[in-house]
């Protein structure tokens, strides 16, 4: 992984969560901005798998478990699609609120997936 | 009532009645899948890469990823037997956590490795035990509002 684009995606779901979930308790449908910002996490989540993927090439190895990082990565990828699909089938201002709870959701898991590639012992 | 029903059958009102899960259970349910997957996800790892250190806590781990999908699903249909469903899994995540965390901080041997459960959940930011109760209040008013 790369520190700061671990940093970067950490930001953009956290930001991305609270903005959705303000925004659906205030009423709001799943709109352009909020299934935008859900679409830009998954965006980045697409970028790290690919990262994952070359990093090792360039020196750049995980020290933790391999199989425990792809776990939550892969698991980290299926979780805005399940939050967009349920938006699209229901457009009830809950539905905005459970972008921004996948939102949230990916950003702890993002901050495993570094503590997996970095740090060991925890 | 069925009159009534059939007669307003398509108007937002009806179709808000007849859905089975509404409001604020959708984000409850979308925790509830997401911590699913978690528990999932993590006892698929433990499972695949050291079952042997501890049996025990891995197959408990594998058998509260099992419940919470079955509760994730129960909640969704949420209708005559999944109702029943939805309450024995949540009643068994509840009592899960509660014995698990307890004997964790009362005889931490007993569990050297992680659970879902292992000291209240600490390591899920103590959703599973905040969780069953917000499940177990909403299937209850849920209740209320359709008697």
């Amino acid at each position: 992984m790369i520190e700061w684009f671990m940093w970067l995606q950490l930001a953009v779901a956290t930001l991305a969560g609270l903005l959705c979930i303000a925004l659906g308790l205030a009423g709001r449908k799943p709109s352009d901005l909020t299934m935008g910002a859900t679409a830009l996490v998954e965006l980045l989540l697409i970028v790290q798998l690919v990262v994952a993927i070359v990093a090792p090439l360039t020196g750049n190895t995980a020290t933790g478990s391999l199989l425990e990082f792809y776990t939550y990565l892969i698991s980290a990828i299926l979780v805005p699609v399940a939050a967009a699909a349920w938006a699209l089938i229901e457009r009830s201002r809950w539905s905005t609120v459970i972008l921004g709870v996948a939102g949230l959701g990916v950003a702890v898991m993002v901050y495993r997936m570094w503590q997996i590639w970095t740090v060991q012992g925890l | 009532m069925t009159a009534e029903q059939s007669n307003a059958a398509g108007t937002p009102a009806e179709s808000a009645r007849s859905t089975p899960v509404t409001g604020i259970g959708r984000v409850l349910i979308a925790v509830y899948g997401l911590l699913a997957l978690a528990a999932t996800g993590r006892s698929f790892v433990q499972i695949a890469s050291k079952f042997a250190e501890a049996p025990l806590s891995y197959s408990l781990s594998a058998l509260a990823a099992v419940v919470y999908i079955v509760a994730t699903v129960a909640l969704i249909r949420s209708g005559g037997r999944w109702r029943r469903v939805a309450w024995i899994t949540i009643g068994f995540e509840f009592a899960g956590v509660l014995v698990v965390g307890t004997l964790s901080l009362v005889d931490p041997a007993l569990f050297p490795h992680d659970s879902v459960w292992s000291l209240y959940g600490r390591g899920y930011l103590f959703i599973p035990l905040v969780l069953p109760v917000l499940g177990m209040w909403w299937l209850s008013r849920s209740g209320k509002v359709r008697e």
